[in-house]
């Protein structure tokens, strides 16, 4: 069937299939993997795993933030907020289009995330109940996106790898709008500062959980760094975030909502609690706060919009026909 | 007729209030066109309509600054945007309506950029240099909304049996707001009753090349360049202005 959308290169082309042996050597070499060279299928179907949930994230990521595009308090902020929305838009299809790369089809990857076969971030399970939980999520689960996302530019997948180079750039921006909301509210009335700081409370702890279980109970990691798909270890990459974002919180004035954050002079990070990741598990198995809305809400867009996919894949095909009759 | 603040310059040919239409078309617009964003029929229109709406809002921005510039009040576009009541919006009704069927909006969008396509088409080759100056960047924004409705007019129209119907059915149900798009308006810079024959001309031209039919029924009794408005555009600006309204005197 004709697509009325962008380019078709024709049927997906699966890579051939390589040992571990000889694949081994070739990472050994610091060698990037690109579509059509040959690879392990474990190697190719976690690529598509981890490749589709990032895309899946970044399409359910636009429901949290759009949910305050109505009610922005000035045109100023509307207009950014619906300029980093669409930009979540942008991140979806690059990441969709890498994954096809892998021999997958985007519709079969969207029929995945609406049957529940594949996930998405849990951070996107949090509701965005004020005009602060803008700011917080721009400044902390942006921020933890990026210390997660930065490595793998040099991930060992060449178009997975190029597309987190401009995802991280992009991010980066998203980062200093969630600061610069935060600040602005946290430097005005009492009321504002309020705001912030209940924002601040409620996404510190699910923005720690962003970073998966600890690394001992982390079952795919292990492989997935064998394979230069990850860099860093899970709790690395906490830390890293943590350390990172205490000092921001001061200049914010707004206290992160944990009693044991404090400098370790002698490890050289700050210490923080223990995350409760009883929670994480939980929204992991659909019982957060907003994982039936945000399905919901994506799959009646999906299927309300099933007659206008049928009249552009239509009517491209009488295009077709009328030019084929033609000549 | 009005002078701008602090000027000697002869009395504008033109009223804050034509202006406030202007930018009230923009802004409401955008704020409907908005609801799209994460519930598009595809990811590309997610992104297309988003961008859609940013460059109306774009618009709306610039002209309520001039229209404040222009009143002499001291009001800013925020305070224009989330300060006024339903009475005090000079939107026209096409715009203000709800539109969460992708047929209505296509529809909707078709008539409306074709009309900001001559409006600022005409705008930009006026006496005024600062609508000039505004209406010589829109003008290329909307020559893309338009062709964007066009096609999509076409898809729909020529698409499915479905799809015939329903655009069908988005027209039928957008056409009686066309009108008072072309309501002479006092103190107009460009009369809006110039641009109807080139307006409705190109409309039907796309219709009929999307194998639809151009609608033939009565128009709406609107009142929008004199603040009465529909029972909708409450509900908008109600959800729109709340926040700001909350915290009275707030930096954003």
């Amino acid at each position: 069937m004709p697509h009325v959308y962008g380019n078709d290169f024709g049927a997906p082309e699966r890579a051939p299939e390589l040992t571990d042996e000889a694949f081994a050597a070739l990472l050994a070499d610091d060698g990037r993997v690109e579509p059509r060279d040959p690879m392990p299928e474990g190697y190719r179907r976690t690529l598509v795993r981890q490749i589709a949930q990032h895309a899946h994230s970044e399409i359910i990521g636009m429901q949290p933030e759009g949910n305050w595009i109505s009610r922005a308090p000035s045109l100023r902020r509307k207009a950014i907020l619906m300029a980093k929305v669409q930009d979540e838009a942008g991140h979806g299809l690059y990441l969709y289009a890498a994954a096809e790369t892998l021999g997958v089809d985007r519709a079969d990857l969207l029929d995945q995330l609406h049957t529940g076969r594949q996930k998405y971030s849990s951070i996107f399970n949090y509701p965005t109940l004020s005009w602060a939980d803008v700011g917080a999520i721009g400044w902390l689960v942006d921020g933890a996106a990026i210390v997660n996302q930065v490595p793998l530019c040099r991930c060992s997948y060449g178009p997975y790898a190029r597309a987190m180079v401009r995802v991280c750039k992009e991010e980066s921006f998203h980062q200093r709008q969630g600061f610069e909301i935060l600040h602005t509210l946290s430097h005005g009335t009492p009321a504002q500062k309020a705001m912030a700081q209940d924002a601040v409370d409620r996404y510190w702890w699910p923005s720690l959980m962003m970073f998966g279980p600890p690394d001992d109970d982390s079952p795919n990691s292990a492989q997935s760094m064998a394979w230069g798909i990850k860099r860093f270890s899970n709790d690395d990459l906490r830390q890293r975030f943590v350390d990172m974002t205490v000092p921001q919180a001061e200049v914010l004035g707004l206290t992160l909502p944990d009693p044991e954050i404090r400098w370790n002079e002698e490890r050289g990070h700050y210490d923080f609690g223990t995350v409760d990741f009883t929670e994480l598990f939980e929204v992991i198995k659909g019982n957060g706060p907003c994982n039936r809305d945000r399905m919901a809400h994506r799959v009646a867009a999906h299927e309300d919009g099933a007659w206008v996919r049928e009249a552009a894949d239509a009517y491209a095909a009488k295009q077709v026909a009328r030019t084929e009759g033609a000549a | 007729m009005i002078t701008p603040p602090g000027s000697s310059t002869p009395p504008l040919p033109f009223s804050s209030d034509y202006v406030l239409g202007l930018a009230d078309d923009a802004l409401v617009s955008a704020q409907r066109m908005s609801w799209w964003i994460s519930r598009a029929p595809e990811l590309e229109e997610d992104l297309a309509l988003a961008n859609i709406g940013l460059d109306q809002l774009g618009q709306a921005r610039t002209l309520l600054t001039y229209a404040g510039a222009l009143e002499g009040a001291g009001r800013t576009e925020d305070d224009l945007a989330y300060l006024r009541d339903d009475r005090e919006f000079r939107n026209v009704w096409l715009v203000e309506r709800p539109q969460t069927d992708f047929g209505v909006t296509i529809a909707r969008l078709l008539v409306f950029a074709t009309y900001q396509a001559e409006l600022y088409a005409a705008l930009a080759a006026s006496s005024d240099a600062t609508l000039a100056g505004v209406a010589g960047k829109a003008v290329k924004e909307v020559a893309y909304h338009l062709d964007h409705a066009r096609l999509w007019t076409l898809r729909l129209g020529d698409g499915t049996e479905v799809s015939h119907e329903r655009m069908q059915a988005a027209l039928d149900a957008e056409w009686p707001y066309v009108d008072e798009l072309f309501t002479p308006v006092e103190g107009a810079l460009v009369d809006p009753a110039s641009l109807r024959d080139a307006v409705l001309g190109r409309v039907a031209a796309v219709v009929r090349e999307a194998t639809l039919e151009v609608p033939d029924v009565a128009p709406t009794v609107g009142g929008g360049r004199r603040g009465l408005h529909t029972e909708h555009l409450g509900h908008l600006l109600a959800e729109m202005q709340h926040l700001h309204r909350s915290h009275p005197g707030a930096t954003w």
